[in-house]
């Protein structure tokens, strides 16, 4: 193995040594060397074929099916076959009245997500930290994980219920208090508490178990000397736990707004309805309605393809401001 | 000095209990609620008794939905799809992984970097639709299965689990004679179990809760998922299950019944395997987080 490795990075310099040389003789010779690892590696490239093949499939053509966002698509004629409109889609997107709106909602749900549901997980791993190992702190994940393995259908299909103004719970008890029941799934000012709520509700105990790997992993011995210094427990957390716990909330934090555009779509296809799309409607839901529902498949490529790009721009350009703040990055 | 401390500390620990028992309580209640109003006499259920544990008992509900030919279908269909897609999710996964976490695999790099630019950009729904459309899976129960083949996620959980396997042992297995497939199966393999049931468990749960590639691709109601048929029943209110079987002051009764009956039967099964599966997510959870 070490003679092959070896030989190897040997090859690997011959063919930089021979680049000098000409254009054929370097192109010769990186053919030789690639023969030589096809050979060598003929089994693992075996295992790779399919699963290479697959993402060739289904991912890149996909990506370059995207350029029906700048054409006039129609499934009789293929994609190669539609005529080329340029911008035309994103023109027509910007000046409808829904871009504003959809953007609003996105960046909205999103900055409501990071003040409310951020925070959450890393104060319930903070509390549980300071629980000592113990059945009842197992039985506390346990069942904080629970939410998690509910499947969004059963969880908005208990919201419709629990909030229905026929004998849902909430307007019971609300009845029972003396006000008037509420009909939430249709009152637009409720749809954001509602819907933040409940991803709360589902992924705190879930989104912890980052923060409480990272946290098992500090240094005890940090703890023992604050103690001997007479920190208290408060101090301690200040001190030692939370910044140990920096750099993982840092590249959550990243992940998070790098998926800003992407707000969970299967979720509020099943919560929204026409009376409350003025807050809730937001891009890939409207990318579906319009698109596949609709069949206007240029239009929505384009509106999805805008929304994937901001995305991408933003994951790079937060990633790139973090690595120069705090010297933590994705990559 | 000291026993205010001590009592600080002792308030401190109080204050961290009852945080926590709110939290069991508030994860659980809309769980025991379900069932409480699903076995509970429809009178009590109707007359709005029901708020912890169940009043009275009745089996109607649950006897509506098993008698429902639909409903098996769909749950048949979820157990179809569960079961295969994840026999294909880990084949796939692991063939990918295994080569990616060898060192010496000259493409590893590439290939690395190949399927990790999918995380961050893809071409979208409409594009993945005509695609779909055009290999002819529109409507077949593949749709659900090969489009979804491999999670990057989990390719790259799993190739840091292999990274930790001794290249010793590899070694030795080929002055042995034994190549790469057989390593894999020989020695990899068995000593990988722990994050084989990782990715079981996350593809496995995937499968049985997704509804959303299913509301798109397949049309056709003998294919559909158990999710999607829930849609209808919670969301939508369009199967109206206990329509031709009871007369109308019943009917209105058990309709509302039906549904908590219906979300028992769709939670049930994952919520009777996921504490058993813990420690294996929580790892899995661990080593992506690390380096992903």
């Amino acid at each position: 193995m070490f003679n092959k490795y070896v030989n190897n990075i040997a090859s690997n310099k011959y063919v930089n040594n021979k680049a000098a040389e000409g254009p054929l003789i370097k192109v010769q010779s990186a053919l030789s060397w690639l023969c030589r690892n096809i050979a060598r590696d003929k089994y693992l490239i075996l295992l790779v074929l399919f699963p290479v093949i697959y993402f060739i499939v289904f991912h890149y053509i996909p990506m370059y099916g995207v350029i029906i966002a700048f054409k006039d698509f129609s499934p009789s004629k293929g994609i190669l076959g539609s005529p080329w409109v340029g911008l035309r889609w994103f023109y027509e997107f910007f000046n409808s009245n829904y871009a504003f709106r959809l953007i609003r909602n996105v960046l909205l749900l999103n900055l409501y997500n990071l003040v409310w549901g951020f925070p959450i997980p890393i104060m319930f791993a903070l509390l549980l930290n300071e629980l000592k190992n113990g059945l009842f702190k197992r039985i506390v994940q346990t069942v904080s994980y629970l939410p998690h393995f509910i499947s969004v259908v059963v969880i908005v299909g208990m919201v419709v219920i629990f909030l229905s103004p026929y004998g849902g719970i909430i307007n019971v008890i609300i009845e029972k208090l003396g006000y008037k029941s509420i009909n939430f799934m249709s009152k637009p000012e409720w749809f954001r508490t509602i819907y933040i709520a409940t991803g709360i509700w589902q992924e705190f105990g879930w989104n912890s178990i980052i923060y409480l790997a990272a946290l098992s992993s500090i240094d005890p011995q940090l703890y023992e000397a604050a103690k001997i210094d007479g920190a208290s427990r408060w101090k301690q957390v200040i001190h030692i736990t939370l910044p140990g716990l920096a750099p993982t909330i840092i590249i959550l934090f990243i992940l998070q707004v790098g998926r800003m555009m992407k707000v969970g779509f299967e979720k509020i296809i099943l919560m929204y309805n026409p009376a409350t799309y003025e807050v809730s409607d937001v891009i890939s839901p409207y990318v579906y309605r319009v698109g596949l529902l609709g069949g206007e498949f240029s239009f929505a490529s384009a509106v999805d393809l805008f929304n994937s790009v901001i995305n991408f721009i933003l994951l790079v350009s937060v990633n790139k401001l973090s690595k120069k703040l705090t010297d933590i990055a994705l990559w | 000095m000291l026993d205010i401390g001590r009592l600080k500390r002792k308030i401190f620990d109080v204050f961290i209990y009852i945080i926590m028992c709110l939290v069991i309580v508030i994860c659980l209640y809309p769980i025991v609620y379900v069932f409480s109003m699903s076995i509970s006499s429809p009178l009590a259920v109707a007359k709005q008794e029901v708020w912890l544990l169940p009043k009275g008992f009745s089996r109607g509900a649950y006897k509506l939905v098993f008698d429902n030919p639909d409903i098996w279908r769909a749950y048949y269909n979820t157990i179809w799809y569960t079961l295969i897609g994840t026999i294909v999710n880990v084949i796939m996964t692991v063939a990918l992984a295994y080569p990616l976490s060898r060192k010496s695999f000259f493409a590893r790099e590439p290939i690395m970097f190949f399927i990790t630019f999918t995380m961050f950009f893809s071409g979208g729904i409409i594009p993945s639709f005509i695609l779909i459309n055009k290999l002819g899976l529109y409507n077949t129960r593949w749709a659900l299965i090969i489009p979804g083949a491999i999670g990057v996620f989990y390719v790259i959980i799993a190739r840091t689990y292999f990274e930790t396997i001794p290249e010793s042992l590899i070694e030795s297995a080929k002055l042995d004679g034994a190549n790469e497939v057989t390593i894999l199966w020989k020695i990899i393999m068995p000593l990988s179990m722990p994050i084989i049931a990782v990715l079981i468990l996350f593809y496995a749960v995937g499968h049985w809760n997704s509804y959303f590639s299913a509301l798109i691709y397949l049309p056709n109601q003998k294919l559909q998922p158990l999710q999607l048929y829930l849609v209808k029943i919670l969301i939508e209110n369009t199967q109206d299950l206990a329509a031709n079987m009871l007369p109308g002051e019943q009917k209105s009764l058990a309709t509302m019944q039906i549904k908590y009956a219906v979300i028992m039967v769709a939670v049930v099964p994952i919520l009777c395997v996921y504490p058993f599966l813990q420690k294996y997510f929580v790892k899995g959870v661990m080593i992506g987080a690390i380096k992903a």
